[in-house]
């Protein structure tokens, strides 16, 4: 399989990643070259082969079902680029 | 000052202990070796010099008051991926810009509470994406080996550059790294250092900013097998912050070193040699052969029939995982922040501004391979291959074998901005040809010199173990560093 300008710029918007026209064309080549390199897993036989979940054999932990932590909006927002009263500020998104 | 600097991790605890040096005299050492270098290797892209003092200040009182801990007045590096309080940490990148967060990784935390010393964080490739360290916002790493006679500038490898550099020019003790691909083994092996990849959920990956997390595990880069054991029991834990942490305690590494290989079963993977690679990798290795036969150890042939298939099934998983991690960095909750028309057009112009070329890359393949239609085609498959890459070697180990010896790297350092390399991604991925299968079976895996080859630059062997058989790949690259000897850098910076 290979992708053509129209997928790398559906795909770019997809990842929410702004490409000029001149990226997008180099990203066509890049990506199909790896691709391209990909293409011989289909010379594998998975028949019958369960697909990885999980690399080590284990249960999921699961922790006690109580609050242990918290209150702590201030570490949460400190890095944040715009901020009021320990909101995030985003453009309007509801018109 | 020099020689302080020139201590290794057991030797500096013995003399602190003694009461021979102090932690304060120790990190003044490193200081100063960090000043006069860096700008030359540009390994340390944050220097925390007054942090140092402090901790090696507290080390001195703990010391004195007879409570030292394991690690205790031990200056070590930090790879920038790990979560440091107060102190930057961006995976090198530049959409993290500013950031400093309000927590402490697990790993580090470990290290701090076992008396260890902060220098400062670690140059690496940007989200731990690359085998150069040269995709770093903060630019190249330079190896501080050079070949023979040359003055070219050499990458120290990737992604864990800026750790393996600074512990092979002795710009700090040991340091912290991680290992998605290669990316503790390839660059301890391009620069004359031991590194290890513990077992997937040996070390917790909490405050470690992810990449793949089904294959992210953080280890040690230090300058010989005994350090590496020292700073992997003090870094890993079982931790309930990240539920694939594995509740097994930490066996105390040190002890295997030493241990006889008498009786043991050594396993030589036919599929390890690659076309067009040097000689002198093939060479190196029988060498590796004939050293382990020597201390006793029985050497079998083996077949891991689905190891080419390992770094293609690697580009799907991991630009998938990734495309996932890295949905984070949006410009609202941290970094970087570019204004658009509206939140779609904030998001991509962040984005766009934030990520660099190879990080685009993969998170453009992940969100391709991910996309309807095309999952059970490239994602699922993978899967189904990694779990026969999986199943490779526990057959082998089934059958009895205790250890696997291979090459570490397909070549030594190559040069910095190579062009042959910069205009075809899949060329430098296949640097981790033979590292990249340990990570796909969540299995550990251990870089230590061998030799140098005929440019005078440091070769290494890998040696994968069973899961969570860390001793045994201690017990056996000490066995190897024996017969190899170190490697030290010529100082020319």
């Amino acid at each position: 399989m290979s992708v053509d300008l129209a997928t790398v710029k559906r795909v770019a918007r997809l990842a929410r990643i702004a490409v000029s026209e001149e990226e997008a064309n180099r990203m066509v080549g890049e990506l199909n070259g790896i691709l391209g390199f990909v293409e011989q897993l289909s010379e594998v036989n998975v028949d019958g082969v369960e697909a990885m979940t999980s690399v080590t054999p284990m249960d999921m932990k699961k922790r006690t079902d109580v609050v242990n932590d918290g209150n702590k909006a201030e570490d949460v927002v400190a890095n944040a680029p715009i901020t009021d009263h320990n909101f995030f500020l985003v453009p309007k998104v509801v018109e | 000052m020099s020689e302080l600097t020139s201590l290794t991790i057991a030797e500096a605890r013995r003399k602190l202990r003694a009461k021979e040096i102090t932690a304060t005299e120790l990190t003044e050492a490193y200081i100063s070796a960090i000043d006069a270098a860096n700008a030359h290797l540009n390994a340390y892209i944050k220097v925390t010099p007054d942090l140092a003092r402090l901790m090696a200040k507290n080390s001195d009182e703990r010391i004195a008051a007879g409570k030292a801990g394991d690690l205790e007045g031990i200056p070590l590096g930090i790879k920038d991926l790990f979560a440091t309080v107060g102190v930057h940490t961006q995976a090198c990148s530049h959409i993290l810009d500013g950031f400093e967060p309000r927590y402490e990784s697990t790993v580090t935390r470990n290290l701090w509470d076992d008396g260890a010393v902060m220098l400062g964080k670690l140059n690496m490739d940007e989200f731990a994406m690359g085998s150069s360290n040269e995709t770093s916002h903060y630019g190249a790493v330079i190896n501080p080996w050079r070949a023979a006679g040359s003055n070219q500038q050499l990458v120290p490898g990737g992604s864990s550059g800026g750790s393996a550099a600074a512990v092979a020019a002795h710009l700090c003790a040991g340091a912290t790294a991680t290992d998605t691909g290669g990316s503790i083994r390839q660059p301890a092996a391009f620069t004359g250092t031991v590194g290890i990849k513990p077992t997937y959920g040996r070390c917790s990956r909490w405050g470690t900013v992810a990449f793949a997390s089904s294959l992210d595990q953080a280890g040690p880069i230090a300058r010989d097998v005994r350090d590496a054991a020292i700073l992997l029991k003090s870094m890993a834990s079982v931790d309930a912050k990240d539920t694939t942490s594995v509740d097994l305690p930490v066996p105390d590494y040190e002890a295997a070193i030493g241990q006889s290989l008498k009786g043991m079963k050594i396993g030589i993977p036919n599929e390890y040699r690659v076309d067009g690679m040097p000689e002198e990798i093939e060479s190196i290795w029988q060498q590796g052969i004939a050293w382990l036969k020597d201390a006793g150890a029985e050497i079998v042939n083996i077949s891991l029939p689905h190891t080419k298939y390992a770094l293609p099934a690697y580009y799907i998983v991991a630009p998938a995982e990734a495309s996932s991690n890295l949905a984070r960095y949006d410009g609202v909750r941290y970094g970087l922040r570019v204004d658009g028309k509206d939140i779609v057009d904030m998001y991509e112009k962040t984005r766009a501004a934030g990520f660099g070329q190879e990080v685009k890359r993969r998170i453009m393949i992940g969100t391709y391979v991910l996309s309807a239609g095309y999952y059970d085609a490239y994602y699922l498959r993978a899967q189904k291959v990694r779990t026969l890459i999986k199943r490779d070697f526990e057959l082998a180990f089934d059958a009895g074998v205790d250890a696997i010896l291979t090459p570490a790297t397909p070549s030594s350092a190559f040069g910095v901005a190579d062009e042959d390399l910069a205009s075809d991604p899949v060329k430098m991925y296949l640097n981790d040809i033979f590292t990249v299968t340990v990570n796909m079976a969540g299995l550990p895996g251990i870089a230590v010199p061998a030799g140098l080859d005929h440019k005078g630059l440091p070769l290494g062997l890998q040696l994968i173990g069973k899961a969570f058989d860390e001793e045994t790949l201690f017990k056996t690259a000490h066995v190897i560093e024996q017969a190899a000897g170190k490697f030290t850098a010529a100082k020319w910076w």
